[in-house]
């Protein structure tokens, strides 16, 4: 059993206790033993043309679970859901990384899967905005786009015969600045059709990487250029300088106002918590528990002290239990 | 000496056919993908479990199965009065080599070759489909999974313990499995077969059985004795063993079950 590292007291951990428990008893009422472990056999009745999908193999003319984690079927096809696993990419997950190294014409970035994913120079967006054949020059310069150790956000474009490429031909991938990179098991992330946040009433921008790793940032304006041509681009670039440039002299320029600072901190402390306890990670349960953190008026320091951590549970159970209701 | 008394007691108060009291946790090491300690009354023993990862050695690589590689250690404290010789002796490689077969034995190490797993993620349900084979040639990455063992207190059976760790952090990081491996002790004493030697037992210089299987598909992956035993003593002895590691197998498949509950409800999914 996983336990949490936590100091509590006898009455924090009744607490914890009960909350726990009244998650586990809502989520059984939703499906029962539906969980098997490695070698369990997998009931199911022999209709013809059965499908064995992942996590599974077949003994002695029966389904046999071959990792620990829920069963599922769709149709014919029977499946079992690792609940701990590595990340696995898929084409189109949204995740963000960092830049282990640079290399003639891509950059090696850090994904939290098993093998280090490549972002090419020729996908992804100059800073210039212009579509154009990457030139020698392009590959001398490429340490002004990413050095190593910078964050950065792209998508996932698929395997080629070198590994996992990256892309980031958008405007809203790229270099991150001015915020927190989070870790947590990227079993707590659910893909969704949107991974970026902004966080209006804080003032900070969210992005939760399919990778599990988790973007706590201050807010920047995102003009996506997919939908504005070339010619009214360039245009407006001569108008105003550019705002995404993450120039030296722009950040410098640009000063995080403390109370941002402060909000960076507290949802990063929120989601430090959340993953703790092994909840998932959205960005309603994210901003609910930041909520609860200004609305109860714990500093942010305090957001990690087992008190909390009591509340956060507590607050999760009654959530589900009114979704369930719904 | 005597190591069953009249009574039928050994020399911890334990009847020859009874286990020591064995205790597992799952998840002890942050960041490894998948961890256990496993206790057998005063054995103790924790694994950690990292990959499917990129293999570091480029000439250790596998064209078509994943790399295992497993490191024994025993932690200077973990023995009472001898401080052992640091890691690299032979007893530890050879303690390591013997987990790491029995470990590849269960692994489904086949799924992961250079291509199959991450190319489209077809699992095993496609495996065998010509449509794959077409994309086999495409990508090259290699995987390796690494097993780390460390002996925190030895009392005999650090083996058994070891290889019982092992499985539940290998199941803990999501690792396909064919079955879950299980080990236990027996030996032969004062002409009584006993089970789950302790150190004084173990060090008696009688027999000592070492046998792991896979309870499910009752195979047998390690068998190791270290004297001489008659082929009708030897089978009880072996019999006993195997009713050890049935016990053990129920045991974890207790944890792992309540672990995954556990993560399923924390969830909420």
């Amino acid at each position: 059993m996983r336990e949490l590292q936590l100091s509590l007291n006898q009455t924090q951990k009744v607490r914890l206790q009960r909350a726990l428990e009244k998650l586990e008893s809502l989520s059984s009422k939703a499906n029962s033993n539906a969980s098997v472990t490695v070698a369990d056999s997998i009931p199911v009745n022999y209709e013809d043309g059965l499908l064995k999908g992942h996590g599974t193999s077949e003994f002695n003319g029966e389904v046999v679970a071959t990792v620990c984690g829920i069963v599922e079927r769709v149709n014919k096809l029977v499946y079992v859901r690792a609940l701990r696993a590595r990340y696995k990419p898929e084409v189109g997950d949204i995740i963000v990384g960092r830049v282990i190294e640079v290399a003639p014409k891509r950059w090696r970035v850090e994904i939290n899967y098993s093998h280090d994913a490549v972002l090419m120079l020729s996908s992804m967006n100059l800073p210039d905005g212009i579509q154009r054949r990457r030139t020698a020059l392009d590959e001398l310069n490429m340490r002004s786009i990413f050095e190593e150790n910078d964050v950065i956000c792209a998508e996932v474009r698929g395997f080629q015969h070198d590994g996992l490429h990256l892309q980031a031909r958008s405007q809203k991938y790229g270099k991150l600045g001015r915020g927190q990179l989070l870790t947590v098991p990227s079993y707590l992330v659910k893909r969704r059709k949107q991974h970026f946040h902004n966080l209006e009433n804080y003032g900070i921008d969210l992005i939760i990487g399919c990778n599990g790793f988790i973007w706590v940032g201050e807010h920047v304006q995102v003009t996506d250029d997919m939908v504005v041509d070339q010619v009214n681009k360039s245009e407006q670039d001569d108008a105003k300088p550019d705002e995404n440039s993450f120039s030296p002299e722009y950040q410098e320029k640009n000063y995080t106002r403390q109370e941002t600072r402060e909000n960076i901190c507290r949802a990063a402390n929120a989601i430090r918590v959340l993953s703790t306890l092994g909840f998932n990670i959205t960005v309603e349960v994210i901003t609910e528990t930041v909520d609860l953190s200004t609305s109860i008026n714990v500093a942010i320091h305090e957001m990690l002290g087992s008190e909390f951590y009591v509340l956060v549970a507590e607050k999760e159970s009654v959530r589900r239990s009114m979704t369930k209701k719904k | 000496m005597e190591y069953v008394s009249p009574e039928g007691l050994r020399l911890d108060g334990r009847r020859p056919m009874e286990m020591r009291q064995i205790r597992a946790d799952i998840g002890v090491v942050a960041k490894a993908d998948g961890s256990a300690l496993f206790e057998m009354g005063n054995t103790k023993v924790i694994a950690a479990v990292y990959g499917p990862r990129e293999v570091q050695n480029r000439s250790q690589q596998l064209n078509d199965s994943a790399l295992v590689r497993c490191e024994y250690t025993m932690a200077n404290f973990s023995t009472g009065d001898r401080m052992r010789k640091p890691k690299g002796d032979r007893r530890s490689t050879e303690i390591s080599l013997v987990i790491r077969q029995t470990m590849e034995a269960c692994i489904m190490t086949h799924l992961m070759p250079r291509s199959q797993v991450p190319l489209l993620h077809l699992g095993e349900l496609f495996l065998h489909e010509c449509v794959v084979c077409s994309f086999l040639s495409l990508v090259s990455l290699f995987f390796q999974i690494d097993i780390f063992v460390q002996v925190l207190q030895a009392d005999g059976g650090t083996r058994s313990a070891c290889i019982n760790a092992a499985s539940l952090a290998l199941a803990d990081a999501g690792i396909p499995m064919r079955d879950l491996v299980t080990s236990c002790s027996a030996g032969y004493l004062n002409s009584t077969p006993l089970l789950d030697l302790n150190y004084i037992e173990d060090s008696a210089g009688g027999a000592d059985v070492t046998l792991g299987i896979m309870p499910k598909l009752d195979k047998v992956t390690l068998l190791q004795m270290d004297a001489k035993l008659s082929v009708e003593t030897f089978e009880n002895v072996m019999q006993l063993a195997i009713e050890g590691c049935k016990a053990v197998a129920t045991y974890i498949r207790e944890v792992l079950l309540e672990n995954t509950k556990q993560l399923e409800y924390r969830r909420g999914i």
